[in-house]
């Protein structure tokens, strides 16, 4: 793991210039996470921070606690207990500190379907705070291929188009951090590797983190250099992908997927 | 270059604008719903307008009264559509399943309730302007022979609509598209309460604080007082002011802890039923 530490400052003072360590707070920071539907604990404990410019997969079956976990990230929800930073904001608290530098992409979270796509852009620009906003429209809609759907409706697009249009406002405000909740859901093989290439260009561009829930290992293979699984709201393992590999003696990230859902743990051997 | 602009803490117009353009982008693209402004008013005030007509030939106290029943269902409507106007704009999210994107946005609740009252007006004038100008036309009755009685009155019925459109806003952020119906009626509970037809002494006597606790009455007493006595009683559109003051401060307290218990909750996560 990388250090968190971050050199961001130049000072200059006296004719001399001095560089500064200044510690930067990690783009998410979750500590002793608890959070409790009336009686059932969603998520029971769970702590881990990202490192700057990382991806990072989140996985976990149905009712593992992924979507509270991001949701209480997002700052959508109060936790019970335990807290939860972003880009050193404490959510959901102090949440407008710092929306504006992060953004949010869900195949699950629709965009307004009667808009056409250069309005619902312009709309969640002008929410974002971006400047020079028909410049940026413009240069998404050319990165993204969405030059031509600029002037339809986003109800009538494709599933392909309707995601590419949500990654477009997920990136309007060049995000320093990115959540993406199964961006390449309901995609075709084609589109989806297209989306794939695209979020990793993304990161090595903008430096960005990237948390990513997803059910598609091959995805989380591709793209994470560390992966979370999580089960009944706790953190099963953590690791890179290739260190997972080898402590459960598998192949692909899919059968380890299956051997923590299934309580089988990992193959201490092979760990060895 | 992209930038971020605008300091973290600092209500922004330009938040407000992005919201109303928005609402704005969505009526001009959808012609059902610029009928649908338009014609429950119109029928309401020609049904209403027809009775009024009726009566006068036949009752003397109507006559001298004329105008009451369509001024007060023109009134009654700015009360009804103003709130409905700020409920539909806000439901319009909850139907799109964008509550999400708001949510997540830098986007501020008050800046959020600063565009939907916006948008109740601009709902409301693109609804009710026809249909007074048709009141003129086919009823000469003109409601904006009212002058600056009009303005008070429709201050005072505005600041309700939009008291009672923040509280169920809330209600729905709080319960889901479940608690959808309550944004339909419950202006409803208003009508006979606020006295929109007849005056509050029609009330039975217990009744009657009830009625006077409700700043639309304080309105309709004061257009009956204008049209039938011809007198602006300027005394209850203060006491309306006051009462709409409370009313209104209620109302955004309500949502705000309503939405910090969807927060609590996970209700922003669940935006069906």
């Amino acid at each position: 793991m990388s250090n968190p530490l971050h050199w961001i400052g130049l000072a200059s003072g006296g004719g001399a210039r001095h560089i500064c360590a200044m510690p930067s707070p990690p783009p998410i920071a979750v500590d002793r996470l608890v959070k409790i539907y009336k009686t059932i604990a969603a998520v029971d404990g769970i702590s881990f921070s990202l490192v700057p410019g990382s991806i990072t997969g989140l996985l976990g079956g149905n009712g593992a606690g992924k979507t509270t976990t991001i949701a209480t990230i997002m700052g959508l929800l109060t936790p019970t207990s335990g807290r939860v930073t972003v880009l050193g904001a404490d959510m959901p608290r102090q949440r407008y500190r710092v929306l504006h530098r992060m953004n949010f992409e869900s195949p699950y979270v629709a965009m307004p379907m009667r808009l056409t796509v250069r309005q619902n852009l312009t709309v969640f620009g002008m929410l974002y705070g971006v400047t020079d906003l028909t410049q940026r429209i413009e240069q998404l809609a050319a990165e993204l291929n969405l030059t031509d759907l600029l002037d339809r409706p986003a109800g009538r697009l494709s599933d392909g188009q309707k995601t590419r249009v949500s990654l477009a406002k997920a990136l309007i405000n060049a995000p320093e951090l990115l959540l993406l909740d199964e961006p390449t859901a309901s995609l075709d093989p084609d589109t989806a590797d297209w989306v794939r290439a695209w979020i990793e260009r993304y990161r090595r561009d903008r430096r960005a983190t990237i948390l990513l829930a997803s059910h598609n290992m091959t995805e989380v293979e591709r793209l994470c250099e560390r992966v979370i699984i999580m089960k009944r709201g706790r953190i099963e393992d953590d690791d890179s992908p290739a260190k997972l590999l080898a402590r459960y003696g598998r192949h692909t990230l899919e059968e380890v997927f299956l051997d923590v859902a299934r309580g089988r743990g990992f193959d201490s051997e092979a760990a060895q | 270059m992209t930038g971020y602009g605008e300091a973290a803490f600092v209500y922004s117009p330009r938040r407000v604008a992005a919201m109303m353009l928005r609402y704005w982008y969505l009526l001009r693209s959808s012609w059902p719903r610029l009928i649908e402004l338009v014609y429950w008013p119109t029928v309401q005030m020609v049904t209403w307008g027809f009775l009024q007509f009726y009566i006068m030939q036949n009752a003397g106290f109507f006559a001298r009264a004329g105008g009451t029943f369509i001024g007060a269902v023109l009134l009654w409507d700015i009360l009804f559509r103003g709130q409905l106007g700020f409920s539909i704009s806000f439901m319009e999210e909850m139907w799109a399943r964008n509550i999400g994107n708001l949510m997540m946005s830098p986007l501020r609740p008050l800046e959020f309730i600063t565009a939907l009252m916006a948008m109740s007006v601009v709902r409301l004038s693109l609804g009710v302007i026809p249909v007074t100008v048709l009141a003129l036309l086919f009823f000469g009755f003109n409601l904006y022979a009212l002058g600056f009685a009009l303005v008070a009155f429709f201050i005072n019925l505005m600041l309700t609509s939009w008291a009672v459109g923040i509280f169920v806003t809330g209600l729905v952020l709080r319960n889901g598209l479940g608690a959808e119906n309550l944004a339909w009626s419950i202006m409803f509970l208003f009508m006979p309460l606020t006295c929109v037809y007849y005056p509050v002494t029609t009330l039975p006597v217990w009744l009657q604080p009830v009625a006077w606790a409700l700043p639309p009455t304080y309105v309709f007493e004061g257009m009956r007082a204008l049209l039938i006595q011809k007198v602006f009683r300027s005394d209850l559109m203060i006491d309306a002011l006051l009462l709409n003051a409370v009313m209104f401060t209620a109302g955004v307290i309500a949502f705000l802890k309503l939405l910090q218990s969807a927060r609590r909750y996970g209700s922003l996560l669940q935006t069906g039923e």
